[in-house]
């Protein structure tokens, strides 16, 4: 049975699918990142898809579906390297991945993801500073 | 009766071709400037050489016989040359029908003296006549048809440019009406282009565009919503106040979409989204 790695990376989870995904494969993948979301406290999940070259809603779903899953553990998703055919396919069939960010490549894609959690972790700075404002 | 019509035309080959060229010559329509007279003259030889040849007796009123297979095709390459060289309807049809003309006048020289068979023989040639012009005309469309598809091709290959303003940043001034063709065709240049030049932003400027209606916009939401998939942001920018107006009168949502009104805006917003500053050089030149 073929299996996506699931690579970490500091505090975050690498996905590069390098195959086409059949439906069987999505879902595993979908199991397996979300446990591994949960396992390594992951903030972020960068799914690299430069290689995929067919897509089909179903596809387009578990995409979506991972982004808010791993939402609701707390980590954001960033898909990377979409073909411009995937991309046009996706639009086609209506599925414009709300609630996934996205970005040209891996390296972008990677300082998004800093920055954002970086924004998340200034704003917890900025509200215990807050507190002890008000504690003083 | 001495002898067939179909040889009897065969005989007086040369004398069709005289009395046609004489016919063509004396036209009014005559386009010297499109076609020399040597040049018409080499054509009608080689449609009037092909014709008479391949008259039988047999084959006079049926066209779809294989032996008319060399004249409609012969008859085929002069109308589309024709098309192309811009000749009206009229003067390609009149370069059939003055053949007919013709053929009938040699006919009345010949058995004039018989009107029974002059109507008979003349019946049968107006038969094969108007079915050559009709075969012509149909041709003579498609290779019209055939330059404006080309044509079609060409505007919407040369409006839609991706231009690189900046580094990172693509423009794409859309000219004309977007219609499912086109949008397919800019999306796919400036997905493309994004992907060859790894630019983050994309600015779709629709100054050229004359209206927009409820389909323009979803093909203008689809392009921005693909560009965001790839990792872009799209912004719109030259959106004139009746468009602006148009747009919510026929409730459409682009507010989740970035508009700005000039390309100019468009491009300030775009360096403050890649942190970029432009400012006026306080160094003054030396003279």
């Amino acid at each position: 049975m073929d299996k996506i790695p699931i690579l970490r990376l500091g505090n975050f989870l690498l996905v590069t699918i390098q195959v086409d995904l059949y439906d069987r494969l999505a879902l595993n993948l979908e199991a397996d990142l979300v446990q591994m979301v949960n396992k390594t406290n992951a903030r972020g999940v960068l799914i690299d898809i430069s290689a995929v070259t067919i897509v089909d809603s179903f596809m387009g779903r578990i995409i979506g579906n991972i982004a808010s899953m791993s939402k609701i553990l707390d980590a954001e998703t960033v898909v990377v390297g979409m073909q411009p055919a995937v991309a046009i396919t996706l639009i086609e069939l209506g599925l414009p991945l709300k609630g996934v960010h996205t970005a040209l490549d891996m390296e972008r894609g990677m300082s998004l993801l800093k920055s954002m959690i970086d924004i998340d972790e200034e704003d917890i700075d900025q509200e215990s500073t807050d507190d002890d404002i008000i504690t003083q | 009766m001495s002898l067939k019509t179909h040889q009897l035309l065969q005989k007086k080959k040369k004398n069709i071709l005289e009395l046609w060229m004489k016919n063509q010559l004396a036209d009014e329509g005559l386009r010297e400037d499109l076609i020399s007279n040597d040049e018409l003259r080499s054509q009608s030889e080689e449609l009037v050489d092909a014709l008479v040849s391949n008259l039988s007796s047999e084959n006079f009123t049926n066209l779809n016989s294989d032996e008319w297979s060399p004249v409609i095709e012969i008859l085929g390459g002069i109308a589309i040359t024709r098309a192309r060289q811009g000749f009206s309807p009229r003067e390609t049809g009149n370069f059939v029908f003055s053949l007919k003309e013709a053929l009938l006048e040699v006919l009345k020289e010949e058995i004039g003296n018989d009107p029974q068979q002059l109507f008979t023989e003349s019946l049968k040639i107006n038969r094969l006549m108007d079915n050559l012009s009709v075969v012509t005309f149909e041709t003579f469309i498609k290779g019209r048809e055939e330059v404006i598809l080309r044509q079609t091709d060409e505007i919407a290959e040369i409006s839609t440019p991706v231009i690189r303003v900046w580094d990172g940043i693509l423009a794409l001034p859309i000219i004309g009406t977007l219609d499912s063709a086109r949008t397919q065709i800019v999306m796919e240049n400036l997905l493309q282009e994004i992907v060859e030049t790894g630019s983050s932003i994309a600015i779709l400027d629709i100054s050229g565009v004359p209206a927009v209606d409820s389909l323009v916009a979803q093909h203008l939401i689809k392009t921005v919503s693909a560009t965001r998939l790839m990792g872009a942001e799209c912004i719109i920018s030259g959106i004139r106040p009746e468009i602006a107006q148009t747009v919510v009168h026929l409730g459409i949502d682009l507010s989740n979409i970035i508009t700005k009104a000039t390309l100019a805006s468009a491009l300030s917003h775009s360096f403050k989204l890649m942190k970029l500053e432009v400012r006026k050089s306080n160094i003054i030149a030396k003279s």
